[in-house]
C-alpha cells in the first residue's frame, strides 16, 4: 500500500507503483489466460547496437512465464544480434525503411506500428507495448502492465506542475493542448494495451502527425506530443509510474523504490546521425 | 483519499468519495452510448419499497444516461403510476410468489441468468443487481460501471478476514478456506458487464442447487455463493460501504 503517491487518477485508472499490487494474485488470474504478449521496438541506423542489452535484459525480466513475440523494426537486419530467447518467446525481425532525419523516423513509428498490427500482429498477440530500444529491463515488469490502453509518465515530469509540462502549445499543431489543460507528461517511449487498442491510437496519432506535416509544423516533442494529446482525450485505463520509464542520468526521488526500465547513456549527437 | 484503500491487490479500484472526478468519467463514459439496466426484486411485502426505490433511482442513479429498470414483482397491479425520466424505461415483470425468503433470494440468481439470456443480453450493455430495499440519497454515477463490479458490506468493512462471514462448511459449494477471502461483499449490489454478470449468476445457482441436492444450505444464502465467486473471480471494481449503506450502522 502506497500513500506518499498517487495510485488512482481521477478517472479511476490505477497507477502502478511498486507496493499497490501483489504479483502472485495477478499471476493466478493472467496466466490460464494463455496470452501473448507483443512488443515493438524500432533499431534504426545505429540503433542496432541497442538490440543485444535489451533483449538479454527483457528475457530476464519482461513477463517471466508468458508467451512473448519481440518484434524488432530495422532497415539494418543484418547486424542484429541473434539472442538466446526462453521457451514460448520469439524474435521476429521487421523490415522497414531509414527515414532521412531522426525526427522523421521517430514519428513514422506510429504509421509502421499501426501497419505492422493489421498484416500480422493482431493475429499472434493480445496485448502489445511499443517501447524504445535504448533501454534496459533491470528489475520486473508483469502483468500489472497489462490493460486496455496504457500509458507511462515521462520521468522528467512526474514531479513537476502542469504548467510545465512540455506539450506542444502553438494552436496551429494537431497536439496542441492549452494551458490550464492536461493530467500527465506521459513519455513516447512506453505504451500499449490491447492490440485492438493500439491500432486505434496509433492510427489517431499518425493521422494528426500527417496533418501537422500538410500545415509545415513538427510537433514540440515529435510524436510524443501527439500521444500525449491523444491520451488527454483517449484516457488511459492504466498508467505506469516512471518505475517502468526512467532515465539513469537523473537522481532517484524517494517515490521511487524500485527502477524497472531506463536509458541507457549515450551520445545523441553521434547517433542520430 | 489517504485514509482508505483505493486500490485491492490486483489492482482493481475501490469507488470513494474524493478518489474521482464524475465529469471526467461522463465525458468518457458519453462517448460510448451505453445502455445500463437495473434488476431488482419486489416481491410480497416488499412492493412497499417500490415507490421510494424508483423515484430516488430515477433522480440519482446513472442520471442522466439511459437506464432500463427491470422490477421483477408478484404483485403487478400494486404499482401505481412512476414517473420515469425521460431517458429511462421500466420494464415491470411478474414472477411467482415462494413460501420461504430464502427461495425467493436464491431464486433470483436463476431468475436473472435466465432473463439476461433471452433478454437482457440485448438491451443492455451492463446490468446492475440492486435490493429495492433502499433509497437512494446521493447520485450514484459511472464511477460504477466496470467489467465486474461488487460492493463491500458495510457490515463487514472493519472486519478482520476471521471473522467475516463466509461459509465455513467444506460441505457446502459456498465454503471458503479458513484464512482466504479478500473482502465480504453484499450481494444487495453487484453487477457489471451483461455476460459477467450471466456468469456469475450462473455459477452462484449452480452451488445453490448442488448444496440443495447435499441438504445443505449456505450461511448467507445467495450472498455465501456470490462472496464464494469473487474470490476466485476477482472484480475489476470495488464499490466502498458508502454505496450501499445501513442507517442501523
Amino acid at each position: 500500500r502506497r500513500q506518499d503517491v498517487l495510485t488512482i487518477t481521477p478517472w479511476l485508472a490505477p497507477i502502478i507503483w511498486e507496493g499497490t499490487f501483489n504479483s502472485e494474485i495477478l499471476d493466478s488470474a493472467y496466466r490460464p489466460l494463455n496470452l501473448t504478449i507483443g512488443v515493438t521496438a524500432f533499431a534504426i541506423g545505429k540503433y542496432t547496437r541497442f538490440v543485444g542489452r535489451f533483449l538479454e535484459s527483457a528475457e530476464e525480466h519482461f513477463m517471466k512465464g508468458y508467451q512473448v513475440n519481440y518484434y524488432i523494426f530495422t532497415d539494418n537486419p543484418e547486424t542484429i544480434p541473434s539472442v538466446q530467447l526462453q521457451p514460448g518467446r520469439r524474435f521476429v525481425i521487421v523490415p522497414i525503411k531509414k527515414y532521412p532525419s531522426w525526427q522523421e523516423i521517430s514519428m513514422r513509428r506510429m504509421e509502421a506500428i499501426n501497419k505492422h498490427i493489421a498484416e500480422t500482429s493482431h493475429q499472434e498477440v493480445d496485448y502489445l507495448f511499443c517501447l524504445d530500444i535504448d533501454m534496459v529491463f533491470y528489475n520486473s515488469w508483469g502483468p500489472e502492465t497489462l490493460g486496455d490502453i496504457v500509458a507511462a509518465i515521462h520521468p522528467g515530469y512526474f514531479n513537476v506542475p502542469r504548467s510545465q509540462f512540455p506539450y506542444e502549445r502553438r494552436s496551429s499543431s494537431a497536439a496542441y493542448i492549452p494551458d490550464g489543460e492536461g493530467d500527465f507528461y506521459y513519455g513516447g517511449a512506453v505504451f500499449g494495451g490491447l492490440v485492438k487498442k493500439v491500432y486505434e491510437f496509433t492510427r489517431t496519432c499518425h493521422m494528426t502527425i500527417l496533418t501537422d506535416k500538410a500545415n509545415e509544423i513538427m510537433a514540440a516533442w515529435q510524436e510524443e506530443s501527439h500521444l500525449n494529446r491523444h491520451f488527454l482525450s483517449h484516457k488511459p485505463s492504466k498508467v505506469l509510474s516512471p518505475e517502468y520509464l526512467w532515465d539513469d542520468r537523473k537522481p532517484k526521488p524517494p517515490e521511487i523504490h524500485l527502477i524497472r526500465f531506463s536509458t541507457v547513456d549515450k551520445n545523441y549527437k553521434e547517433i542520430r546521425d | 483519499r489517504r485514509d482508505v484503500l483505493v486500490l485491492t491487490p490486483w489492482l482493481a479500484p475501490i469507488v470513494w468519495e474524493g478518489t474521482f472526478n464524475r465529469d471526467i468519467l461522463n465525458a468518457q463514459y458519453m462517448q460510448k452510448n451505453l445502455v445500463t439496466g437495473v434488476v431488482t426484486f419486489a416481491v410480497k411485502k416488499y412492493w412497499f419499497f417500490i415507490q421510494g426505490f424508483m423515484s430516488s433511482a430515477n433522480k440519482y442513479f446513472l442520471a442522466g444516461h439511459q437506464v432500463n429498470f427491470y422490477l421483477f414483482t408478484d404483485n403487478p397491479e400494486q404499482i401505481s403510476h412512476l414517473q420515469m425520466a425521460p431517458e429511462n424505461h421500466l420494464f415491470v415483470i411478474p414472477v411467482q410468489n415462494h413460501s420461504h425468503w430464502q427461495d425467493i433470494s436464491v431464486s433470483r440468481m436463476d431468475i436473472i441468468r435466465r432473463y439476461i439470456r433471452s433478454q437482457f443480453q440485448y438491451e443492455v450493455d451492463y446490468l446492475y443487481c440492486i435490493d429495492i430495499d433502499v433509497q437512494l440519497f446521493e447520485h450514484i454515477g459511472v464511477e460504477i460501471i466496470d467489467t465486474l463490479v461488487a460492493t463491500i458490506s458495510p457490515w463487514q468493512y472493519t472486519a478482520r478476514r476471521d471473522s467475516k462471514s463466509y461459509e465455513t462448511r467444506t460441505e457446502s459449494q459456498a465454503a471458503i478456506p479458513k484464512g482466504e477471502g479478500d473482502f465480504y461483499y453484499t450481494e444487495s449490489f453487484y453487477g457489471g458487464s451483461v455476460a459477467e454478470v450471466y456468469k456469475l449468476t450462473r455459477a452462484c445457482f449452480k452451488g445453490v442447487m448442488e448444496d440443495r441436492e447435499n441438504g445443505i444450505e449456505a450461511r448467507w444464502h445467495d450472498e455465501s455463493h456470490l462472496n464464494r465467486y469473487l474470490l476466485y473471480h476477482k472484480p475489476t471494481r470495488l464499490l466502498s460501504p458508502e454505496y450501499y449503506w445501513d442507517e442501523e450502522l
